[in-house]
């Protein structure tokens, strides 16, 4: 039973982590009893568990994320969704609709057009299919108003902050409505263009220097500033 | 040019014409991230050797037909400037090219989890700027920074090199000049810390101690090789070790 990384270290593919009684997390993979990084990131171990902070990478759907996706296709019954993913999301007509829509009768398009975005969340995805979206639950559904702005996925853990705390000072302190999808897209819906252009910012301020500390009094601080 | 002044590669001690030992390698410099328009990217100067990554992906293939079901389709596409060589080279990919393409992808997909992600493709554009030997070793060694800056998870990084022989006398990481005139050429792609060679090539001729002998010299310099890798990783991401706080 050894590691041999100090927390938090930056590790690179083939770097040798853990050798003994441990078990893999995220973006680190076995082989004959030793443990490896899969991913450039930062190594942890937390209960036995050895894993990987990515740095960098692409956005996996999960059952139960929340995701903004961006209509690319209508199909008879469905919707394909590009949600930032070497996968794109299925929406059926049966998961935004809140009636039956005959394709005979009705164009999809005519609920759900091209370029439009919708908040949905992940029902199922195992890899063989592409990813089942619902828009049914309350507070999902087509977007009508605000701004959305992609953002580096690896950096969402950061834009949300501990518990929350980054999303909610951002909230408290613009009034704005802000929404972070788990797959890397923000919708923000403020009282004004002016105002949600400077949401943005912050946003990307916060991507930028996602990696400094004391980066939540900071952002507060840029608002301030910029909305005097 | 009269027939008695025939340039010697090697001289009597043991210094080759660029002055560098019969066991030295190429000064090498390694970047991630130059380009803004794809998912990952490395740029690498070796000696004069200059070569531009750029990965796309893991995203939908196409055309569809041709996604695997199992496992994600790696295409690596080798191009050469028409100013990288010194004749001009022809623009229209040449035979040598799409064979080359063929064995970087081959070097590279047992490093890469290509079954994470079914029916996606990865795809490695490489684009050779300046030609001075060991191109394709040189674009193994980029491409897995590519993919690594990509964040497409993998075994381990593919460090790669070549050894030649050269008047009588087995030399690394051979260039263009050595290359042209050597008896014999061979290139290793190579993931240290599996102990897996996934690239081996060899023209000329070599005696079987030779070959033994090269295959320690090919360790050697990949290890040297994947020292800079691994420098290059650290200095493109440092940034982010003194990350205090995070969700």
């Amino acid at each position: 039973m050894t590691t041999f990384f100090e927390p938090r270290q930056l590790v690179s593919p083939g770097t040798l982590l853990a050798e003994g009684n441990y078990q893999s997390g995220f973006n680190v993979y076995r082989d004959n009893g030793k443990y490896y990084a899969s991913m450039v990131g930062l190594a942890d171990i937390r209960n036995n568990v050895v894993s990987v902070i990515p740095l960098r990478g692409c956005y996996i759907p999960q059952p139960g994320d929340v995701v903004i996706g961006k209509v690319v296709e209508c199909i008879s019954t469905a919707w394909m969704l590009d949600i930032r993913s070497p996968y794109q999301g299925v929406l059926f007509a049966s998961e935004f609709l809140s009636k039956p829509l005959n394709p005979l009768k009705e164009e999809a398009r005519r609920y759900l057009d091209i370029g439009e975005m919708v908040v949905a969340t992940v029902m199922a995805f195992d890899r063989t299919r592409n990813p089942s979206l619902t828009a049914r639950d309350h507070g999902l559904g087509k977007i009508h108003r605000g701004t959305v702005i992609d953002v580096d996925f690896t950096r969402v853990p950061r834009i949300i902050g501990k518990k929350g705390s980054m999303i909610t000072m951002l909230k408290k302190e613009t009034g704005a409505q802000i929404l972070v999808g788990q797959n890397g897209r923000v919708w923000i819906s403020g009282k004004s263009r002016d105002e949600e252009a400077i949401i943005a910012e912050a946003i990307r301020k916060i991507e930028a220097e996602a990696h400094t500390s004391g980066l939540t009094d900071r952002v507060r601080e840029f608002l301030v500033n910029r909305r005097r | 040019m009269s027939d008695s002044e025939i340039e010697r590669l090697i001289s009597e001690d043991g210094i080759r014409c660029d002055g560098r030992r019969l066991d030295e390698i190429r000064p090498i410099k390694f970047q991630l991230g130059v380009l803004k328009n794809t998912d990952g990217s490395a740029y690498v100067e070796w000696g004069r050797t200059k070569i531009l990554v750029g990965v796309m992906g893991p995203r939908e293939s196409h055309p569809k037909h041709l996604a695997l079901s199992d496992k994600a389709r790696v295409e690596a596409y080798y191009r050469m400037a028409s100013f990288s060589v010194e004749e001009w080279k022809s623009p229209a990919p040449s035979r040598r090219e799409v064979e080359l393409s063929k064995v970087i992808r081959e070097a590279l997909e047992p490093a890469i989890f290509v079954e994470f992600f079914p029916r996606t493709s990865i795809d490695i554009f490489i684009e050779v700027l300046q030609a001075d030997g060991s191109t394709r070793c040189a674009s193994i060694s980029a491409a897995s920074l590519a993919l690594v800056d990509a964040g497409i998870p993998m075994r381990d990084l593919v460090a790669s090199i070549a050894v030649g022989k050269v008047e009588g006398k087995l030399v690394l990481d051979v260039q263009d000049k050595e290359d042209k005139a050597g008896e014999s050429d061979m290139p290793m792609a190579y993931m240290p810390s599996k102990n897996a060679v996934t690239l081996l090539q060899m023209d000329g001729q070599i005696t079987h101690d030779e070959f033994m002998q090269s295959m320690e010299l090919l360790k050697k310099g990949c290890m040297e090789v994947y020292k800079k890798q691994k420098e290059a990783i650290e200095s493109h991401f440092k940034g982010a070790v003194s990350n205090q706080e995070e969700a």
